[in-house]
Parts: structure tokens; sequence; C-alpha cells
């Protein structure tokens, strides 16, 4: 029987819902619901974290990625802006480093900056320069690449009128072409802070006082006292409270400054046109 | 027409420029008097805009010498930030900074370059901003605005730098038919007043009426220069001929070359 290319259509969505309500009920079925709960929805358990997952726990995974991302939003835009230098050891020195830190896992940055560096140069780093050194070092790896993006998204045009009206090489930079490119790579900083906030978490390493836990080694505290995944799910549900806004504020920005022209016409393009 | 004081604005002195292997100016004079208004035509490619660039030198010269208001911008050692300072330039794309105001696009090089304070910046800004008929703009975004309003805007900001000479990179080519009309009487107004301008432009009629000299560039060189009505209303060249007759009157037919 030949079916019409409609007719064939239809049956493949059909068949597409009918897989989806089988695996949902052999999963239903198959799961043990009593054991589920008593491993992750353990209310008292659950209670017994508060306020402290909150109070200690929450705020210190905020304070140790605002650190980091600070300092790696600096270091980030130094390292662009040595990409784009015309001294070309400067742009070597980025490039090596943007791929060193963005190959190398950042677990192994905190074991360094926690073990090694303090051995080798006879340095003790407090938790907090600590978790801003190795966070920043990591991100700033990735935000480079993307600060460099975006300076250089900044329409030529602009440059050329600052310069024109007297501005600086440096004036210009720090004036004009700095504050478009931060409105340009709004969003993907932003995505960059999600990240950061889960690497935080990697702070464990250097063994940390109760008042110093952060989310996860939070989390995982609870759960050495405890008979159930429930302490997994509530530092889970935390972590949620700060990605998930900082989530939509990235879409919200991608789409301001996509509806929204950020240059002005260019229609000549490169300074060639006579 | 007005103030010409008989001395010397701008001196080009066989300027040459080349990008790689290609020639774009190759042997340029020109002399602007203080309070002239010189318009430069001609076929796109025929390096007019890169030589109004190199006024200001956006584009470095290969070979030449360039003297605007007694400074020699080719000197090597010459403070090139100070002496853009006094030479305004208006853009085909307007480059309005899109991150600030109107009145911080106007204000923001007065306070970083010239020092002012931020009250005679405004001050400054505001006056001019009325010159070009925008002040109830003054707070709004350079995306808000038509084409038109934009270029209005970003002569005003070159005029708040107080500069002695103003060069315009095709002012009206970017914009709806319907624009060209604000930005040229804002234009003609200048030149009333007696700004030195250097003007790329297409539009014949404005160069007609307004410049004391018209320059036709073609290939390079400058191949005829004079007063308007002589270049325009009876030019001598070949090629002169060949391009107004195409410009002024586009729907005859042979335009197609």
């Amino acid at each position: 029987m030949a079916l019409s290319k409609r007719k064939r259509a239809q049956v493949f969505r059909g068949a597409q819902y009918g897989l989806l309500v089988l695996v949902v009920l052999v999963v239903a079925l198959v799961a043990d619901w009593g054991e589920i709960k008593r491993a992750f929805f353990n209310l008292d358990i659950a209670a017994s974290m508060f306020p402290g997952v909150i109070t200690i726990a929450l705020k210190n995974t905020i304070v140790y990625t605002a650190l980091g991302f600070g300092f790696g939003l600096a270091l980030g835009l130094v390292l662009a802006l040595m990409k784009l230098s015309s001294v070309a050891p400067y742009r070597w020195i980025a490039t090596i480093y943007i791929e060193f830190f963005r190959g190398v896992p950042a677990l192994l940055v905190f074991i360094a900056l926690s073990f090694g560096v303090p051995l080798a140069f006879q340095l003790q780093f407090d938790i907090y320069s600590t978790v801003m050194l190795a966070l920043g070092i990591v991100g700033a790896a990735y935000m480079a690449e993307t600060i460099r993006a975006g300076l250089q998204a900044v329409p030529k045009g602009q440059v050329e009128a600052a310069r024109s009206l007297g501005m600086s090489q440096g004036r210009a930079m720090i004036s004009i072409v700095i504050p478009q490119a931060f409105r340009i790579v709004l969003p993907p900083l932003t995505n960059e802070l999600i990240l950061l906030t889960k690497d935080s978490s990697l702070i464990y390493i250097i063994g940390l006082a109760r008042d110093q836990y952060e989310l996860t080694k939070f989390g995982r505290e609870t759960l050495s006292r405890s008979p159930s995944l429930t302490p997994i799910l509530v530092v889970g549900l935390c972590y949620l409270i700060i990605t998930l806004p900082l989530g939509y504020l990235s879409r919200y920005l991608e789409r301001r400054t996509g509806g929204k022209k950020v240059s002005s016409p260019e229609s000549t393009g490169l300074g060639v046109s006579a | 027409m007005t103030g010409s004081t008989g001395s010397t604005a701008v001196e080009i002195t066989g300027l040459k420029k080349s990008f790689g292997d290609l020639e774009v100016l190759r042997d340029i004079d020109l002399v602007v008097q203080r309070g002239e208004v010189v318009c430069i035509i001609g076929p796109s490619g025929s390096g007019k805009s890169t030589m109004l660039r190199c006024v200001n030198l956006l584009e470095e010269p290969t070979g030449g010498k360039i003297v605007v208001e007694g400074v020699e911008l080719t000197d090597p050692d010459v403070d090139i930030d100070a002496a853009r300072r006094r030479i305004g330039m208006v853009f085909q794309s307007f480059n309005l900074f899109s991150h600030l105001r109107v009145l911080d696009n106007l204000t923001i090089a007065q306070r970083k370059v010239l020092k002012r304070g931020k009250a005679e910046a405004e001050e400054v800004a505001l006056r001019n901003l009325e010159r070009v008929g925008l002040l109830d703009k003054a707070h709004a975004l350079p995306g808000q605005l038509s084409g038109g309003q934009q270029q209005r805007v970003a002569i005003a900001r070159a005029l708040s730098m107080d500069p002695e000479v103003m060069l315009f990179d095709e002012p009206t080519s970017a914009l709806d038919p319907e624009l060209v009309g604000d930005v040229l009487a804002v234009m003609r107004q200048l030149a009333d007043e007696g700004m030195t301008m250097l003007v790329v432009t297409h539009e014949m009629q404005f160069a007609r009426e307004v410049a004391d000299k018209v320059l036709f560039m073609d290939g390079g060189y400058v191949v005829e220069q004079g007063p308007a009505e002589r270049v325009i209303g009876d030019p001598q060249h070949e090629r002169t001929k060949t391009f107004l007759a195409r410009v002024l009157n586009p729907n005859h037919l042979g335009t197609d070359a």
C-alpha cells in the first residue's frame, strides 16, 4: 500500500507520541516509588538542612563565584586586549594562556593553587584568595575569547569617529569601544557566570571549615550523616535558585541586543571606498 | 562665500596613497583658503573619500605633504590627536556613539579631550544641537533617530569641538531622499557662517550653489578644478562631461557603462 506523504508524516508523528507514552509507563511501573521517596524526598532531613544551607552554603557559593567572576573578568579583559595588541609577544602570551587554561580541568588549577603555589612561592592564600584566583584564572581564559570577539564586533566607524574628535587610541578604547563591546558580550558573559557558579564547588579540595562550606560540600557533609540522598536534591535546587534567573537574564539580554541595532548602518564598510 | 581672509586653511602637495599595489591617489595638489567651501565630486573609486580621509590622517598618506592651519600633519612627530581636534569630520554612516545619548555624544570628547567642565560642555552641546534644529532630541539614543537626524547630530558633535575646518564624507549618501534636504540645509547654513569646508558629495545642486570651488577627481587624479559654475556648468574635460551627463541626467540612454 502506498501512503501519501502527508499520511506517512501523520503515522510517524503518532509513533513518536506512542513511544513516549510507552517509556513513561514502563518507568512508572518499574520504579519503586516508596524507595525513591525515601531516597530523595525525606522532608525531615531536608528541614534539618535549613537555615544553614541558605545562610552558609548558598551565601558562600555566591560570594566565591562573585570573587572569581570579578577577577576573571578583569584578567579576561587584559588578555583580550593583549590578544589584539600590536606587540606580538603579548599576543603569544595571551594565546598560550588561553589555550592552556581552557584545556586543563579547573580542579587541577584549584589543586595547584592550594598546594603547589604555597609550597613553591612561600605564599599562604586564605580561602577567598584561593577561590578568587583559581576560578578567575580559569574563567579568564574563556572570557578573554568572548571579550575579544566583542571588541572586534564594535564597528570600525566608532573608533574613526572617536579619533577624529581628537581622542587618543587608548581614550577611544576606554570611552567608546569597551563600553560597547560589553553590551555585545553581556549574554555570553552571563553564561560564563553560570558555569563559574558550578565550578565554585571545586574549592572543597582545599578542605573547608563548616562556615566556609559552599553548596556541594554542604550537601555532601549532610549526606554523610543521613541515610538519604535528599541533601543532594536540596543543594541541587539551591544551585537552580542562582542559575535559572541568570539563564533568563542572559536570554533577555540577548533578545534586547539582538532586537535593537547595536551599530550604526555601516554601508561603506572598509575605508577603501573612495 | 563669506569671510575669505586670504590665508590658507588646508594645503595639500603631491599627495599619494596606495593600498598595497593599488594606487588610489596619484598626485594631488589642493589649496583651500579660510572660509572656502570646496566640493569634491567624481565617480566611485576615484579616490575622493580617501583624499578627504587623508586630511585628518584617518588614512596615512604614502607620500606628499598635508598642512592644516599651519600644522604639518605628515610630519612623523606631529601630535595627531591635537591636530584632529581642530578638524571636524562627518561620515557617510554617521558613526554616532551608539551607547551614548545624543547629549553625551556631543560632550564626551569636549570633556575627555578638551577637558571642559560638565556645565560648559553641555552648554556648548545644547547650543550646537539648537543650530542643527534638534534641541528636543538631547536625551534620545542614536538608534531612536532617523538617518537625517543622526547626521545632523553628527555635525553638531563635530562643531562642539570648535573646529577650524570641517570635512564631510558623502554626508547624505546613506539617507533616504526625503531626509537629504535637512542635512544640506544645515551644511549650507554652516557655509554661510564662514566655516572652511571640504565636502565629498554627489549632490550637484548643492555643489553648484554652495561651493566656492569644485574638484572633479577620477582615477586618483584631480582632473579639473575651479569655480562651481565652470566645472559643473561648463566642464572642459571629456571625463568630467561624461560623468556630469550621467549624474545630472541619470535616465538618459547610454548611462549603463
